[in-house]
């Protein structure tokens, strides 16, 4: 049981929506209601059963735990487990899941079909996060588009379309190349198996490809080629333009979804791959992928301000955020690799809170313009102050979950590249001027509009969904150790290992 | 001669006497009313012949003063054949039945062109390996033109016919100049002859030879007749022109190269990766355009082929497994395909806009699925089984050193999805408008169903058929 207790908790939505395909039949309310709530207890018992293995995780061990394996085509093998960094991942899909179901219960059109995808698109990610063979994680990693195409280009917006095209070859066009350098690590470590491909030594000795000296050699070929994947899925500056498209198309529970879990693939697989397997390769490019992430934090900040809807102005944030992850992780250091799996868990929380509070005014509106709204606080006020809530916690507010990843990864970088910390760190300022200007007027100000003179505050299953967010934001800022005391050990063991990889091979090009 | 010998050949021979018999049945009896009951019997003869050579054929051996072999190469490329052969036969039966379409020479002119392709990828010997290829080309020619009141099935016919004689022409040619350069026409013959270095007219001669043979898989840049024959067609047929004239030619090319010219693969590696980047790229970028289905499974087909020529490219016995690997499921997917192609109609005439399967989805919820499945599939995109096939094949790239094919094939195939996915964007998100109706005998949504369903299912183990594919690769690369 203890071994299989991960591909339970991954196919278990997959099971669900089978039955949902198979057995609901018909298009009435009762049918539609039966999808809702099958699809609302499969995700709860699915956080119920993962909350067993937070329990039982035990963090001082560094290593894989709950370990499944069995034999598979191609020399290939199924093969799941969690260590102190994935477990995380794993526990914010099945926490967040329930709470975005629930909140599309006004969705009126294909509510079968809608449920469905998203309890494949559920088990896929859980898989990302649980996968220890290469090909395992590719699958997970790639089918993952097929649902999120789907919901984009079925319940999405106006440009639905182009949207739902420009996202999926994006991300596709990534990992196909990630496939290719999978392929080759196959043939030079012989083996799959994530675990042994993390003891590998890849080679790193200087070559010349078409007469340009390759430093770091074929680690640095494999990072980049992940890199290719993982910058797109992150995304970063300047492979992000597919986010804010994706985004504002999106149904409110697809964005929600998107950045609250997918964008932390990008930032999973750095940490899983990139940095552990090829540390002379991320040594060689690192300088690089911190300076895109600063320009990464403050060119979209910029971006944001200039916005004029409320979801693309939030997906820029989306993207500023992820630069501070990037910076964490490429710090190589405790506190910036502690930093940035915080920010992601955090930023799970806020931009998830945050599409979910535009999705509230939306259902109500029917317009993202943020120059249709205005005054709301004088008719909504237990909106105002849940919006105002994750407005702060998205600008770093200390108190808020926000505050300490953002301080975790300045501190990390500050010790390796004060140039890109002073530089990311003003873009802490712009994150308050966007995110505060966007609630002045949202929120603020004379209730003048017609439209608005009748909205109506937020329902009790509003309220419901977002306490939940609200508490974990507030207990993550108050005592983030409940999330650092899990990822310390891991972290620490990564941190080292690279440091001890690095200056070797560095000695061995000199000699 | 020995009656080991004729035992060898005995499925050949049992299909050709089945052809005759049945011709002059049909003409002496019934005639077109007897079609339905030859197209079953046909299939059925077909499922059972490729039960018997998967299970009751063994071992290697080359019969008839070393013109026929029969090994596990040979076994693998005949089952997939035969059984491709007879799932086309069985979905089409109602379609040209409904048509009026069904004309007793059908199914006959199909076993004949089987026939060819068992003698084609059984080859040990220039003159079997013509004789064979001619066999199945003039079948095939005239099940182009079978639809003799419409002029595009006629064109298809007539275009089909001066291009494959022209391709056959440069075959010959190559053949006779390998013949003049190695004395003999024996595969073995020519291995022998290469081993001590290869004269330059012995490669003008391979390279003709693979030039002619590029025009049966319609590989670029002689892929020219396919779209135009596909469409013109009648649909059936282009079902079946898809899948097992493919796998008999894909496998003739596998047999050539590594059975004549094995000993040098210097020489003929390069030609094959350069068609099949061409290839690749080719049909990934021309089927952008496409309005009509046919013609895009045409250009879909191309890219594939593409594909699949990688594995023979790097010339490993992995390379040779992965691209069998790959047609096997190549044929399945086009099966399914083409099950739902053939479904597709508007006031009972057959349509193959792809505009009209706007909001397809939301009439008939279970056939897009099933469509979407296979779609995604075609597009290699996991957990399809469509995407392992692409895996076989990029690894043997990377496995042979030859990571730039591998790199085009990956860039290819982001360009290739482009154009799956606005089928999926016709079906699911598209704005209503003249929609298709899809009216199904049970027969074509078992296979629709069926092979979704295997496209799914497959990620467990690909049904087995990993082991076999490389003792036939083994067999055939030494």
């Amino acid at each position: 049981m203890e071994n299989q207790i991960l591909s339970i908790i991954t196919f278990l939505p997959l099971v669900a929506a089978v039955i949902l395909a198979l057995f609901l039949r018909g298009d009435d309310a009762a049918a539609r209601n039966g999808a809702k709530w099958l699809a609302l207890i499969t995700t709860a018992a699915t956080f119920v059963i993962s909350l067993f293995v937070l329990f039982r995780f035990d963090p001082s061990n560094t290593g894989f735990q709950f370990v499944e394996e069995r034999g598979w085509i191609l020399g290939l093998s199924y093969k799941m487990g969690v260590d102190g960094i994935s477990i995380l991942f794993v526990m914010l899909t099945t926490f967040l899941m329930p709470l975005t179901i629930w909140s599309c219960w006004g969705v009126e059109t294909r509510v079968k079909e809608y449920m469905i995808a998203f309890l494949v698109l559920e088990t896929l990610m859980l898989g990302v996060f649980c996968a220890l063979d290469l090909v395992l994680f590719y699958l997970f990693f790639e089918a993952g588009l097929i649902p999120m195409f789907l919901i984009i280009g079925i319940w999405g917006g106006k440009d639905r379309i182009y949207a739902a095209f420009k996202f999926f070859l994006y991300t596709f066009l990534g990992s196909v190349l990630m496939l290719v350098a999978m392929i080759a690590m196959y043939l030079d470590a012989g083996t799959t198996d994530i675990v042994k491909l993390l003891a590998h030594d890849f080679g790193h000795e200087t070559f010349s490809l078409l007469g340009i000296q390759v430093v770091g050699g074929l680690q640095t070929m494999l990072f980049l080629a992940f890199f290719a994947s993982f910058a797109v899925k992150m995304p970063m500056w300047p492979v992000h333009t597919w986010l804010p498209d994706a985004h504002v198309q999106a149904p409110t529970a697809g964005s929600v979804v998107l950045a609250a879990i997918l964008l932390k693939m990008g930032g999973y697989g750095f940490l899983r791959f990139s940095l552990p397997m090829f540390p002379v390769g991320s040594d060689v490019m690192g300088p690089m992928v911190l300076w895109m992430s600063a320009i990464a934090i403050v060119y979209t900040s910029l971006v944001a301000l200039a916005q004029s809807d409320m979801k693309k102005l939030i997906a820029y944030s989306s993207v500023a955020h992820m630069g501070f992850v990037t910076m964490g992780i490429f710090a190589v250091n405790q506190q910036g690799v502690d930093g940035a799996i915080f920010q992601m868990i955090s930023h799970g929380f806020i931009s998830g809170a945050l599409f979910l509070a535009v999705g509230v005014i939306y259902d109500r509106m029917h317009t993202r313009e943020i120059d249709a709204y205005g005054g709301l606080v004088n008719r909504m006020p237990a909106y105002a102050l849940v919006f105002m809530f994750f407005t702060m916690a998205n600008v770093g507010l200390p108190g808020t979950s926000g505050f300490v990843g953002e301080f975790l990864t300045l501190v990390g970088i500050f010790q390796v590249n004060t140039w890109v910390a002073a530089v990311a760190t003003s873009g802490v300022i712009l994150s308050a001027c966007y995110a505060l200007w966007l609630y002045r007027r949202v929120v603020f100000g004379a209730l003048v509009k017609d439209a608005l003179k009748t909205i109506t505050d937020m329902t009790g299953r509003e309220k419901a969904i977002f306490a939940p967010l609200i508490a974990m934001t507030l207990l993550l800022g108050i005592y983030p150790s409940l999330v650092t005391n899990i990822i310390e050990p891991s972290v620490a063991a990564l941190v080292a290992d690279y440091h001890d990889a690095v200056p070797l091979a560095a000695d061995s090009v000199t000699n | 001669m020995t009656s080991a010998d004729f035992q060898t050949i005995l499925p050949e021979i049992l299909l050709s006497g089945f052809a005759m018999a049945a011709l002059l049945l049909a003409v002496y009896t019934g005639k077109d009313k007897l079609g339905p009951m030859l197209v079953w019997a046909t299939a059925g003869l077909f499922v059972a012949l490729a039960l018997y050579i998967g299970l009751a054929g063994e071992g290697e051996r080359t019969v008839f003063s070393g013109l026929f072999t029969d090994d596990p190469f040979a076994r693998f490329a005949k089952v997939t054949i035969l059984l491709s052969a007879a799932a086309v036969l069985m979905m089409s039966q109602d379609y040209m039945s409904r048509r009026d379409l069904l004309r007793f020479e059908y199914p006959i002119l199909v076993t004949l062109a089987v026939v060819g392709m068992m003698v084609m990828v059984s080859a040990a010997d220039l003159i079997t390996l013509y004789m064979g290829l001619e066999l199945q080309s003039l079948s095939l020619y005239v099940v182009a033109a079978m639809r003799r009141d419409s002029a595009k099935s006629s064109e298809a016919g007539l275009k089909y016919f001066v291009l494959g004689a022209l391709s056959s022409g440069l075959l010959l040619y190559g053949a006779s100049l390998t013949y003049g350069y190695a004395g003999t026409t024996q595969f073995a013959g020519i291995l022998t002859t290469v081993q001590d270095g290869v004269p330059l007219g012995l490669l003008f001669g391979l390279v003709f030879m693979l030039a002619g043979l590029a025009f049966k898989v319609s590989a670029a840049p002689f892929h020219m007749w396919t779209p135009d024959v596909y469409e013109g067609s009648p649909t059936p047929v282009t079902a079946f022109f898809a899948t097992a004239p493919k796998v008999a030619a894909m496998a003739l090319i596998a047999r050539l190269v590594q059975d004549a010219f094995g000993g040098v693969p210097g020489q003929w590696g390069q030609v094959l990766a350069g068609l099949s980047v061409a290839s690749m790229f080719l049909g990934a970028v021309a089927a952008i355009g496409q309005r009509d289905i046919k013609r895009l499974m045409a250009y879909s087909s191309i890219a594939h082929m593409g594909f699949a020529l990688i594995g023979l490219a790097v010339g490993t016995a992995y390379g040779v497994q992965a691209t069998l690997i790959y047609m096997a499921i190549y044929v399945t997917m086009n099966v399914g395909t083409f099950a739902f192609i053939l479904s597709m109609e508007r006031d009972g005439r057959p349509v193959s806009d792809i505009a009209g399967l706007n909001q397809f989805a939301k009439k008939e919820p279970w056939k897009a699925l099933a469509m979407l499945v296979l779609l995604f599939s075609l597009a290699g995109v996991p957990p399809m089984v469509g995407f392992f096939g692409k895996f076989y094949v990029l690894k043997a790239a990377v496995d042979a050193g030859m990571v730039w094919l591998a790199v085009a094939g990956a860039i290819a195939s982001v360009i290739g999805a482009f154009y799956y996915l606005r089928i999926v964007y016709f079906m699911y998100f598209g704005a209503e408008q003249e929609p298709v109706e899809s009216r199904m005998a049970p027969v074509q949504w078992a296979m629709l169903a069926g092979v979704a369903l295997m496209m799914v299912l497959g990620i467990v183990n690909l049904f087995g058929i990993e082991a076999p594919a490389a003792l036939a690769a083994e067999a055939l690369v030494r």
